[in-house]
């Protein structure tokens, strides 16, 4: 597979300059934030003002913005991404032990949002125009125009005030002692709710780009060469017309995690679940700057590493990709 | 188009020329039943000794005129062609992928070209790919829709070759529908030359080409003459 | 556009109309209800259709649930269009300079545009307004820095194709300037594009000012549909109407503006089409 090792390598170098970037750019824009997180540390921690000049001297925080800058490039290079006054602790533990939770939400979100949207698109695109796709293209589109937090919202009220059939928050049940098995399945019912407000929203996305998709590969000639060659019309449906129709909605599973990981924000502050987007939440009310910037900096990164496995996914899918280089 | 009566035994090979815009491609699509649905047509297509009308793919293969469109650019060509043998002749996917080898050889693509994508073969290759799929469940009549316009000359000769080779191993009808005159000559029995949708003239091939009748006939025979390699061509045949 | 085909379309009439309500509601709110929607007007958790002085009942602090959502939609309304219009223009800007300046400039505005995309616009504006402070202009740039990157791409790329055609090459051997080229002759070709984007971008502002505002973060001198859900929240279990009928105004207007875009849209590439 040169082919796809060609671009890894290649997405690689080209994230480069634009982590940059978004370094430089997020450490001016926490810079102009009033007060500096000594202030905010000692707001949280008390101290009088010849500490607050020993912590200024040891963090360096007198110095220029230049100079701190260098500075924290330099501690970036040693993977130290500063330490977060709410927390007292290095910021990439806190959000290193925040993310997997993040990436369950996201990943969930996500299967169920593809699956399902995909799922409905082929139902609205295998035959474009008629009631059923009509219907299905407006219901998507409500559902598009419904805020994840108070789809949430709804759901909570519907299912875990008035039916109790699911947790109103939380991750899990705390202090329970569940194990393995048993404790798999209690975050799983405390996941349900937040999955669903997060991808349902999405859900519509793809449902549309399928549909949009379909309905573009039915006009393809090699539709009519399979009818010409005999292939039944549910069997071109879903290994040609489909098949081919899947192709942008892989893109659109990359373009659409920065959407979902701002999106989780407000649904882990929504349903309490202990994931990156509450801490964005805790560091914003905190003013807890280096954890902010830790946070942007961790998103980006995802941003770019999931972007880059469905680069991959999609080369492995489409055969076209990258082949126009590799006869070069 | 209007009052195009053609009538086609087994085993016969019948040349359609026109020029674009004849109608000669609607009425290879209209026989296959593949009009668009906005597309009127009246006519009846009568197929002796069938109780039914015959299926496409089983009982009527296509070859079109783009090779490159007409084949699932996500799909490997052997699949492909596996496919039509597949849903046609109701095999097992092993069996199906078995004939596909075999379908290969007898286009003559190398083996190793079946797990290859469209893009990754040559034009020439792709009509071979198209043929084999057309021919997968061994129709009884074959279609050819402007097999080799979309080819450069010398992939053309082969091509008409190939198809040429095919009909007799097989014994099936053929049905070529084409703009150049010496090349259907090649192939085919008889010749119908169609203008403006309607019938000029129709008759054997060495009959057409040798007195040709109508005017039209004449002149399309004239542009074929000043070309070498065609001319020598016509006159094997004539 | 063809407006007839735009008015033939069910779905484009019903966004219109809701996006018509929306608009008199915005105007109307200082008229219909002069007093602070954010003063106390009754007696606390009033449920809706009991007392027809607060037909919508009101909240937990004796605030009018009605008065709030007409102020609600200035708010939205205000917040929306200013948000996609300063998105459109910085985001044509940057696409135009870029592709018709090309080179050195395109490589390093198109790097910072992928920047802008790689952090997620949501946590951008989060970052934004925590540092510069919760006000409508700054809830409106902190959505305009997360949005204006789409309309940059598209007028770009816009532009790329654009400036080989025949009538820039005219304008040049006339002897225009370059930017005189770029904003007269390729900048009004390149727009329509641009716009066609403009109805998913007000959307979507819309949606990150009512996050923004239920998360704490909106302007706390003005009404917000997104601040009087979270407002509900706290009595969710008692008094779930109070998230829920702002929320519907929401939806409802998010609605109204994709269907009204749709229907433009379909309404203009039929025009397209038959030209």
């Amino acid at each position: 597979m040169t082919r796809i090792r060609k671009l890894i390598l290649r997405r690689l170098v080209g994230a480069v300059p634009v982590l940059a970037i978004v370094i430089v750019g997020g450490f001016f824009l926490l810079e102009a934030a009033p007060g500096d997180a000594v202030d905010a540390y000692v707001v949280s921690i008390g101290g009088d003002a010849k500490m607050i000049e020993e912590l200024r001297q040891s963090w360096g925080l007198n110095q220029s913005a230049l100079a701190r800058l260098g500075f924290y490039l330099w501690s970036l290079v040693h993977l130290d991404l500063g330490q977060s006054v709410s927390f007292s602790r290095p910021v990439l533990d806190v959000v290193l032990e925040r993310l997997p939770n993040t990436l369950l939400l996201m990943g969930s979100a996500t299967a169920l949002s593809f699956s399902l949207g995909s799922l409905l698109g082929l139902f609205a695109g295998s035959r474009p125009g008629n009631l059923r796709d009509r219907l299905l293209s407006i219901g998507s589109l409500a559902l598009y125009a419904v805020p994840g937090f108070w789809l949430g919202l709804v759901l909570t009220v519907v299912f875990a005030v008035q039916l109790r059939w699911l947790p109103v928050s939380g991750m899990e049940t705390i202090a329970s002692g569940k194990q393995g098995l048993e404790r798999a399945l209690d975050i799983a019912r405390h996941l349900v709710l937040p999955v669903a407000s997060l991808g349902f929203i999405y859900l519509a996305l793809y449902l549309r780009v399928m549909r949009a998709g379909m309905a573009e590969a039915w006009r393809m000639d090699f539709v009519l060469a399979a009818r010409a060659r005999g292939v039944p019309r549910r069997r071109i449906a879903i290994r040609h017309v489909a098949r081919n129709a899947l192709l942008p909605l892989v893109t659109m599973l990359g373009l659409q995690s920065a959407a979902m990981l701002g999106g989780s924000v407000v649904i882990e502050s929504l349903f309490s679940v202990p994931g990156l987007g509450r801490l964005a939440q805790e560091a914003v009310s905190a003013r807890d700057t280096p954890l902010l910037l830790g946070i942007i900096l961790v998103s980006a990164v995802l941003v770019i590493l999931i972007n880059l496995v469905v680069d991959c996914l999609y080369a492995a899918l489409d055969p076209r990709v990258g082949a126009s280089e590799a006869a070069a | 188009m209007r009052g195009i009566d053609l009538s086609l035994g087994a085993g016969e090979r019948v040349a359609v020329i026109g020029e674009s815009g004849s109608g000669k491609s609607s009425l290879a699509l209209a026989v296959a039943g593949l009009l668009p649905r906005e597309a009127t047509g009246e006519g009846i297509i009568r197929w002796p000794g069938l109780a039914e009308p015959p299926r496409n793919g089983k009982d009527v293969g296509f070859v079109f005129q783009d090779p490159g469109g007409t084949l699932d650019p996500v799909m490997s060509v052997g699949a492909q062609v596996a496919e039509v043998a597949e849903v046609n002749l109701g095999l097992s996917r092993r069996r199906a992928v078995a004939l596909a080898v075999e379908l290969f050889e007898r286009v003559r693509l190398p083996g190793a070209l079946l797990k290859s994508y469209p893009h990754q073969l040559s034009g020439g290759q792709r009509q071979r790919v198209g043929i084999a799929a057309a021919i997968a469940a061994g129709p009884a009549l074959l279609i050819a829709d402007e097999p080799t316009s979309a080819l450069d000359t010398i992939v053309q000769a082969e091509i008409v070759r190939l198809i040429d080779r095919l009909v007799r191993e097989t014994g099936m009808a053929l049905l070529i529908v084409s703009h150049d005159i010496a090349l259907a000559a090649t192939v085919a029995d008889r010749i119908v030359v169609l203008k403006d949708g309607a019938v000029v003239e129709a008759g054997e091939t060495a009959e057409i080409v040798a007195r040709p009748k109508a005017d039209y006939t004449r002149a399309l025979l004239a542009a074929c003459l000043t070309l070498d390699g065609s001319a020598g061509v016509l006159e094997g045949r004539a | 556009m063809n407006a007839a085909r735009f008015f033939r379309s069910p779905e484009a009439v019903a966004g219109m109309v809701i996006l018509a309500a929306l608009a008199a509601m915005a105007l109307l709110a200082p008229a219909l209800f002069p007093a602070d929607p954010l003063s106390i007007a009754g007696p606390p958790l009033t449920q809706p259709f009991q007392d027809w002085a607060h037909p919508l009942g009101t909240d937990r602090l004796g605030r009018d649930v009605l008065a709030g959502l007409f102020h609600g939609a200035r708010t939205s309304l205000a917040v929306g269009l200013a948000a996609a219009a300063a998105a459109i223009v910085i985001g044509s800007m940057v696409g135009t300079a870029a592709g018709f300046a090309g080179g050195w400039t395109d490589e390093v505005l198109m790097r910072i545009t992928d920047a802008f995309q790689t952090v997620p616009a949501f946590l951008l504006a989060l970052a934004f307004v925590s540092v510069v402070g919760p006000s409508l202009t700054t809830v409106v740039a902190a959505i305009a820095l997360g949005a204006w990157t789409g309309p940059a791409r598209i007028a770009r790329a816009e532009i790329l194709s654009l400036r080989e055609r025949d009538f820039v090459a005219g304008a040049r051997v006339v002897g225009m300037h370059p930017v005189e080229i770029a904003l007269r002759e390729v900048l009004p070709n390149a727009l329509p594009p641009v716009l066609a984007l403009s109805s998913v971008i007000v959307a979507g502002a819309v949606l990150i000012e009512a996050s923004l505002s239920f998360l704490g973060l909106g302007d706390p001198n003005r009404v917000t549909w997104g601040g009087m859900i979270a407002e509900g929240r706290t009595v969710l279990r008692s008094a779930p109407f109070l998230s829920i009928i702002p929320g519907i105004a929401l939806v409802l207007s998010v609605l109204g503006v994709y269907l009204t875009g749709e229907g433009i849209v379909e309404a203009s590439a039929a025009r397209r089409s038959l030209s």
